[in-house]
């Protein structure tokens, strides 16, 4: 099966760190995403730039609403993603507790829902 | 290249089937030789299988899946020691290397152990039931979370958080990894049986929703009771296994062609197995024994008692009345006392019946348990006291939820 695993943090503390304390960090995750590979867990993954470089899309009475954002409303803010094969969900939990930054802030572990033509899950 | 990708699939499909049979016993080796450290050795068994799907497409499957799936698992957990700056920060304990490689995993006697091992400590009785329950499903008999989740109709974030909150408490508790030594037995065995009986439980009648049978749960504890029966040849896990048998047997005849529940008395006796029906009957003589009868031992030998009857008519009443009579003086339950008093109505007539369940209808316990009223109602229409055995049902009927259960009452109300 497969999950998803979404990594938030606080990007204002993140920022803090020193640059080696980040380098350090991104190694982290490079041999973590290298382990997943090796294990066959690992399907796809990225970590991503500031919320402050995001763009968010909204189409309302037909017209597309392009705004700034989204802005830091929440402590943790969405950092990267990585979108594991697990046997279930407790596997994919024990994967999720490698993800480097999970040390820092929050690895949310959702089930990845499959689209069909008609009788599709809630 | 499509036959090519035949025989790969088959190959998955092979190896699928042997995570089902093997996982348990695989898991359980593991947790011996790495310590009993919980998450290696599941990270390690893992490891092993991913690896047995690059490796058996190529060089087939090996002769001896478990012991190469032990091995492999075993290296790949070393190797992640050796390695072990990248997770340290998850392996809290350090596992010394000469205890790792030095481990026997070939002989096949204390692989035997290792499952009980395995099992003890699933069972262990400082988890709570459905904990015991859900780590024994995924850790010994290699279920999904999902699957688990599924079958108890619990949602899997719930299901999945007691699997992990049970996990940390044997680590919290450092419960050795081990079968627990002649002192500690009884109470360690009752926690694995109460455990087994449950989930047999569980599956023979699903206490929610629509489903009476869910087959999976009680063919799951049925062959893990089998297994324990086998490892550790001991009474109370013979007469659990006879009992589980017995009432298995009867699983096609309990139920018609359109998911109503048929009693005892009209069910085609032609339907139940007749094969389990006499293994269990053997069973109950062998467990009878083997020392002073034990609980599911007694319950099994009335059990066998219905299964030896060809009709409802040839029960013989005064021997499962005298049966619940012992039951009941080893080990008091009001649930038994209700049986004792319906057996009893068979023997000496409904009168009887009710004076022996107005003796025990004030215990707390059977309250708010619908069988009570169903009993009484049913003794009320054997005597003809329509109106009391319409309100008896009527209560029976407020007292359970599920459907099948419900329509039973309502057809035999109808035909008052």
């Amino acid at each position: 099966m497969k999950y998803l695993c979404l990594v938030y943090y606080d990007e204002t503390k993140m920022g803090n760190l020193s640059q080696t304390q980040w380098d350090d960090l991104n190694q982290e995750c490079i041999a973590c995403v290298e382990g997943l590979t090796t294990a066959g867990n690992f399907i796809d993954g990225a970590p991503l730039m500031t919320t402050d470089t995001a763009l968010s899309v909204r189409i309302r009475d037909d017209k597309p609403l392009i705004t700034d954002g989204p802005f830091a409303e929440t402590k943790e803010q969405l950092a990267g993603f990585y979108m594991l094969e697990a046997r279930d969900m407790n596997d994919a939990l024990r994967l999720a507790q490698k993800i480097p930054p999970a040390r820092y802030g929050t690895v949310e572990v959702r089930p990845v829902r499959e689209l069909k033509h008609d009788g599709n899950d809630r | 290249m499509i036959n090519v990708k035949q025989a790969d699939l088959t190959i998955e499909q092979e190896i699928t089937a042997c995570y089902q049979r093997e996982s348990g016993a695989v898991l359980a080796t593991l947790m011996r030789l790495l310590n009993g450290h919980f998450d290696l050795a599941e990270e390690a068994l893992q490891d092993a299988f991913t690896a047995a799907l690059t490796q058996w497409p190529k060089d087939g499957v090996p002769k001896k899946p478990r012991a190469w799936l032990i091995s492999t698992g075993r290296f790949k957990a070393i190797d992640k020691l050796r390695k072990n700056s990248s997770f340290s920060h998850y392996l809290n304990s350090t596992i010394p290397d000469d205890m790792v490689q030095t481990a026997s995993f070939e002989d096949p006697e204390t692989i035997e152990d290792d499952l009980l091992r395995l099992i003890f400590t699933c069972c262990h009785p400082a988890l709570a039931i459905e904990a015991r329950l859900a780590l024994t499903l995924r850790e010994v008999c290699g279920l999904t979370t999902e699957a688990i989740a599924a079958a108890f109709l619990i949602p899997v974030p719930t299901l999945a958080q007691r699997i992990v909150r049970a996990k940390n408490k044997i680590c919290e508790l450092q419960i050795p990894y081990e079968v627990p030594d002649k002192d500690q037995l009884p109470e360690r065995l009752t926690s694995v049986l109460a455990a087994l009986y449950l989930l047999f439980n569980e599956g023979y009648s699903a206490t929610v929703g629509q489903d009476v049978t869910c087959t999976e749960l009680s063919l799951e504890a049925i062959r893990l009771t089998r297994l324990l029966s086998e490892l550790m040849p001991q009474k109370e896990i013979i007469g659990l296994l006879a009992l589980m048998l017995l009432h298995d047997a009867r699983k096609k005849a309990r139920m018609d062609e359109h998911g109503e529940l048929v009693s005892l008395e009209e069910q085609n006796r032609l339907l139940w197995d007749q094969p389990q029906i006499a293994e269990g009957c053997q069973l109950v003589k062998e467990a009878l024994s083997l020392g002073p009868a034990d609980i599911y031992t007694l319950q099994a030998a009335i059990a066998a008692v219905h299964g030896e009857a060809q009709h409802f008519e040839e029960t013989n009443w005064a021997e499962i009345t005298g049966l619940y009579q012992v039951l009941l003086s080893i080990n008091f339950s009001p649930i038994y006392a209700l049986n004792h008093a319906v057996a009893l109505s068979m023997r000496d007539g409904p009168t009887a019946g009710l004076k022996a369940i107005e003796a025990i209808e004030g215990d707390k316990a059977l309250q708010h348990y619908y069988l009570l009223y169903a009993a009484k109602a049913d003794l009320y229409r054997q005597l003809a006291q329509k109106e009391k055995a319409l309100s008896a049902y009527q209560r029976a009927l407020g007292l359970t939820q599920q459907a099948p259960e419900k329509r039973f009452i309502e057809k035999r109300m109808a035909a008052l």
